[in-house]
């Protein structure tokens, strides 16, 4: 990913704030956003207009099992496009607990009929974890356990996305108790993909990034497939590297600064966030790129002067104490920096020939003067010849 | 004691030829990136680096500079002290070719030292190191210098008729000639050992460890020797005079017995020690190994007949053999087998090599003025060609 | 010429001088000890990050100017140590760099800068005292007054360290003195005080060593803490994991002993640290300069058979002999 990925990020979340409506303009920009986010070529944009234009929208069902609703609130602050834009121009949300007018029975009804309408061509959208203990009792909907619930729809989706931490490997909900004995969580909270047994598209984060997941739906919706994902099933445009890597804090870590106190001098003055338990170096996310809340630049934890939590990352958010150190991950080498031996030291050309040019000189003179000391040689033997 | 049938005399005609006005401008050069040095900084001029901190300037300078001026360190070895009358003719024309090679040995050391203003520290109690080696070299060096201009002084004093000088000189001038034959063995053997410490920095070819100081030495002797017979022959061609090979026929047969006993030191150090394996390795060390043994071993076939040793031309040739031989051996000590660290490349820039060779320019330079105008070739009859 | 004086000669002139030389090998001068107060830095290769905090640093407490190795100079990126930098991390890369401090398809970083030596090439080398070593704390310090600029000091030295400012014509020698100006604020080596994970440690060396022997003790990936900064000092120790350490302690055997220790995953040769012999190149060297030179004995010994000899063969000649001899 290129510099003109931020930039055109950045200048697309800048204009937000004066915007209201999506018109045509904007509908583009949000079709560019999309794909840059999703790193795709220059006029991948064009495609995306055509296939959210012209293409039938998805129905998304999307169920809630062990959550807070972070995820969904996260979504409905997302201004290009909004969320009510998404609904109704992009998707067709067919059945979202805490968004849709209709409710008991009614509400079954219309998951069902969503899913016998849009058999196989459905998105199913996983927010929360899903207790595994004593058969799953710990949550119901309609009277159906969350496992039951989530097999059943999982059963025709053309897609499973599970998003935010919860859905993804149990977040917060799998958190162990630190009581002695203790080897899961209460519930036995896992996550979509260790309940149906496959893997799933997941979007983690607490709450995680609602353009990672916009761009995820958009890009089933442009290429009619999901997008390219890593071993745990986050999407590689936006799970691919390291926070740390585009940290607009790293150059305080290269150098060295690092705020030691929360409020102390170095906090103040924004350096490294490392000594303070900042999780950057160890989990992968956007975050430092995209940013968050689309209130422009500079707006996510680590910006702000929290240090990272690592919620995105399965083992270090709600696992590792906050304020632990990282161990640093796919540092590898960046290519700038000096090898074990590095070629070092002039050589002249010039010289050489010089050098060669007087060697040569030299030996033929040399060779002259043995010649001609020869002549005397032999004339002086033939004088004693004679 | 041997008699003096041939006195020296100064040579006198004109200074000015072709040949010294080229020498001039290319001394004339050198000046001028000297000056250039002295205001930006070596780096200005020379490709020195933190792999090859010494360059030409040191190696061939005052490393090589200072063996090739041995010719007056081993005529005055036989003559004095081996009692070899016989070579007195050639002592005087080799001192003063010594003078020079180790005058500007020593002052071209300040061209490359950083921080030449600060150089007499190593004489200077307080400051001087004497475990260093350099600093053993460096004051055997500036002795022997003061040695050799108080030894070479009657030339002087002959001509400006100091006679009571000369007198009072005279009767100590056997210490000073005793000094002038341990300096040399001094500093030259240290030469040699300035590498020890370079340790496993040095290619196993050269990395006699305590063996240097004595493979420095010995090669020092032969290389006086055979400056000796090259300036000789050099002279006599250049300012047409009588080929004093009679001469050197006997100063050779002693030169190859002495190459003979290096040739064989030097190959049962390397055997001994295990590092022959090396010398057939497909490396750049091994070449020069290989081009620096056969600079010594050739003048070892071709000089081997009595008869040989009467040639002028195999004369000649087997003794800029044998300087090259010595040359190589410490350009390879110090710059070829110096290994300290992959990844680090030394070429002489095109200015550092001027500097050099306007070095030698100006010292050749000088030579002619001084036997053109002060007793130094003894006094012969022109050639007979 | 005869036999006598020339037997006299060879045996006076010669023989000392050899003899001298070809007896040394047997007794070759021990390496000097540690000095009993010795300070050093341990470097643990698996802790580093490869942030170049302690390069920046480094810079900033020694007022070392900005160095640059690319087109673009925008900020110091130096390829080795030279006469403008003091300390650099060097990164090791292997094929495909999956894994940290392994050697296949991996890779690591190591530090570079000067290991004080116990018994330092450079100090023994220096033909003025510019280079000296502490008999208290055993760093090596360089005193710019004193030098002359001969350079031996950096091609001496068997890790490169000494590097020399070619560019300026008031040229110096630049070289680690593990900030030995900051110490008396209560300071010490700035790369040790801003390493954030503790792969760069101050202290002195048998803290160091017991430290050493701790992380060696560890099982790989078994839970433990690290400290930063300095050992001895204020605890700014972090709980982390160790890691799969070589046997080999660099520093510890190698070339007499080093104050910079170095711990590594990744074998130090592969590192860029030369393989080196327990002797220290010092001790040779200056036992051959004392077997030859100590207390000036075998010089004046054979001045005075030379002087004698010369004695019989120079005659001061009369006026008309017109040369000594």
């Amino acid at each position: 990913m290129s510099e003109t990925y931020i930039e055109e990020t950045t200048e697309a979340a800048a204009r937000v704030a004066s915007r209201l409506r999506i018109d045509r303009r904007e509908f583009m920009q949000f079709c560019a956003a999309t794909a840059t986010t999703l790193g795709l070529s220059t006029g991948a944009e064009a495609a995306i207009a055509k296939a959210v234009e012209k293409a039938k929208r998805p129905s998304v069902i999307w169920l809630h099992f062990q959550e807070c609703t972070g995820c969904s609130e996260s979504l409905l602050r997302a201004e290009h496009p909004t969320l009510e834009k998404l609904i109704l121009d992009v998707i067709s949300l067919d059945y979202h607990e805490t968004l849709m007018a209709a409710a008991g029975h009614q509400a079954e009804a219309a998951r069902k009929a969503a899913m016998k309408a849009n058999k196989g061509k459905y998105i199913l959208v996983v927010e929360g974890a899903i207790p595994t203990k004593q058969n799953g009792i710990y949550c119901k909907v309609g009277g159906q356990t969350a496992i039951d619930m989530l097999k059943e729809c999982a059963a025709d989706a053309a897609a499973v996305i599970a998003i935010g931490s919860c859905a993804s490997w149990g977040g917060m909900p799998s958190t162990i108790p630190s009581i002695s004995g203790a080897d899961s969580s209460p519930t036995g909270s896992s996550g979509v993909a260790d309940v149906l047994g496959k893997p799933v598209v997941t979007i983690p984060g607490c709450p995680p990034n609602p353009y990672n997941f916009l761009a995820t739906a958009v890009h089933f919706l442009t290429f009619g497939k999901l997008p390219d994902i890593d071993q745990l099933g986050r999407p590689k445009f936006a799970y691919g590297r390291i926070i740390h890597e585009h940290c607009e804090r790293r150059a305080h870590f290269d150098a060295g600064r690092f705020a030691l106190e929360f409020g102390d001098e170095g906090h103040r003055k924004g350096y490294c966030l490392y000594k303070l338990g900042c999780k950057g170096p160890e989990t992968y996310a956007n975050c430092s790129t995209i940013g968050f809340g689309d209130v422009g630049e500079s707006n996510w934890p680590v910006a702000c002067g929290h240090p990272c939590i690592g919620c995105t990352e399965k083992g270090i958010g709600f696992t590792k104490p906050i304020h632990a150190t990282a161990q640093l991950r796919g540092m590898s080498p960046p290519a700038s920096y000096p090898g074990i031996v590095e070629q070092q030291g002039k050589t002249s050309f010039a010289s050489a020939a010089a050098l060669a040019a007087i060697a040569g000189a030299a030996a033929g003179g040399a060779a002259m003067l043995a010649k001609n000391l020869g002549k005397q040689d032999e004339t002086q033997a033939q004088k004693k010849g004679e | 004691m041997a008699n003096h049938a041939h006195a020296p005399r100064p040579l006198g005609g004109s200074f000015l030829s072709p040949l010294t006005l080229l020498l001039g401008v290319l001394a004339a050069i050198a000046g001028v990136i000297l000056v250039y040095r002295f205001i930006y900084g070596l780096g200005a001029v020379t490709n020195l680096n933190d792999g090859y901190p010494w360059g030409i300037w040191i190696a061939y300078d005052v490393v090589i500079g200072s063996a090739l001026a041995c010719g007056g360190y081993s005529m005055a070895l036989l003559v004095y002290i081996f009692n070899k009358g016989q070579y007195h003719p050639l002592v005087r024309p080799a001192l003063l070719a010594s003078l020079f090679g180790y005058t500007l040995a020593g002052v071209s050391v300040i061209f490359d030292l950083g921080r030449w203003w600060n150089f007499w520290h190593i004489f200077w109690p307080g400051y001087a190191q004497v475990n260093s080696v350099m600093f053993e070299v460096a004051v055997c060096i500036s002795a022997y210098i003061v040695v050799m201009w108080i030894e070479f002084s009657p030339a002087f004093l002959e001509k400006w008729g100091m006679k009571d000088v000369r007198q009072k000189l005279n009767k100590l001038l056997f210490f000073f000639i005793a000094l002038g034959v341990l300096l040399p063995s001094m500093h030259q053997s240290s030469l040699g050992s300035l590498l020890v410490i370079f340790g496993e920095q040095i290619h196993p070819l050269w990395r006699s460890g305590m063996m240097l100081p004595v493979i420095y030495l010995v090669t020092a002797i032969l290389l006086g020797f055979a400056v000796v017979i090259f300036e000789a022959t050099l002279s006599s061609t250049g300012f047409k005079r009588q080929l004093e090979t009679p001469v050197l026929t006997p100063l050779a047969r002693i030169m190859y017995w002495t190459l003979a006993a290096y040739v064989a030191l030097r190959v049962i150090e390397i055997v001994a020690r295990g590092a022959l394996g090396t010398a057939f390795a497909a490396t750049w060390q091994a070449f020069w190994f290989w081009v620096e043994m056969a600079c010594f071993v050739v003048p070892l076939v071709t000089l081997a007949s009595e008869n040989a040793r009467r040639s002028a031309s195999k004369l000649f040739v087997g003794a800029v053999l044998l300087m090259l031989g010595g040359f190589m051996l410490r350009v390879n000590g110090f710059l070829v087998g110096y290994m300290t660290g992959e990844g680090w490349s030394y070429f002489p820039s095109l200015a550092e090599l001027m500097v050099t060779i306007g070095i030698i320019a100006f010292e050749i330079l000088a030579y002619i003025y001084i036997v053109r105008n002060y007793p130094v070739l003894p006094a012969a009859q022109p050639a007979s060609r | 010429m005869d036999r006598r004086t020339f037997f006299k000669a060879s045996m006076a002139g010669g023989a000392a001088l050899a003899t001298g030389a070809a007896t040394c090998p047997a007794q070759a001068r021990d390496n000097n000890p540690m000095p009993a107060d010795a300070v050093g830095l341990l470097f643990d290769s698996t802790l580093c990050v490869g942030c170049k905090a302690c390069v920046a640093a480094c810079k900033e407490a020694n007022g070392m100017p900005l160095e640059f190795s690319t087109k673009d100079q925008y900020w110091d990126t130096p390829l080795d140590i030279s006469g403008k930098t003091l300390n650099v991390i060097k990164a090791y890369r292997n094929g495909k760099m999956e894994v940290k401090d392994r050697e296949e398809n991996g890779f690591a970083f190591i530090k570079k800068s000067c290991m004080h030596c116990v018994d330092p090439s450079c100090v023994s080398a220096c033909p003025v005292s510019a280079m000296k070593k502490d008999p208290k704390n055993g760093i090596v310090t360089y005193d710019k007054e004193a030098c002359i600029g001969c350079r031996y000091c950096v091609a001496a030295c068997p890790f490169g360290v000494p590097r020399f400012t070619y560019d300026s014509p008031t040229p110096q020698i630049s070289k680690c003195q593990l900030c030995v100006h900051r110490h008396k604020d209560g300071k010490y080596a700035a790369c040790a005080e801003v390493c954030p994970t503790g792969a760069t440690l101050y202290g002195t060396v048998a803290d160091i060593n017991k430290e050493i022997a701790r992380r060696k003790a560890l099982k790989p990936g078994e839970k433990t803490s690290f400290p930063r900064g300095k050992l001895g000092g204020p605890d700014q120790s972090y709980p982390g994991v160790a890691a799969k350490y070589l046997d080999h302690t660099y520093g510890e055997k190698e070339f007499g002993g080093t104050q910079m220790l170095m711990l590594s995953g990744v074998s130090f040769q592969k590192l860029g640290y030369p393989d080196l012999p327990p002797r220290s190149d010092a001790a040779i060297s200056e036992k051959l300069q004392h077997t030859l030179y100590g207390g000036l004995i075998a010089p004046i010994a054979v001045l005075g058979a030379l002087t004698f000899i010369a004695k019989r063969n120079v005659k001061p000649e009369d006026e008309e002999g017109s040369q000594h001899g």
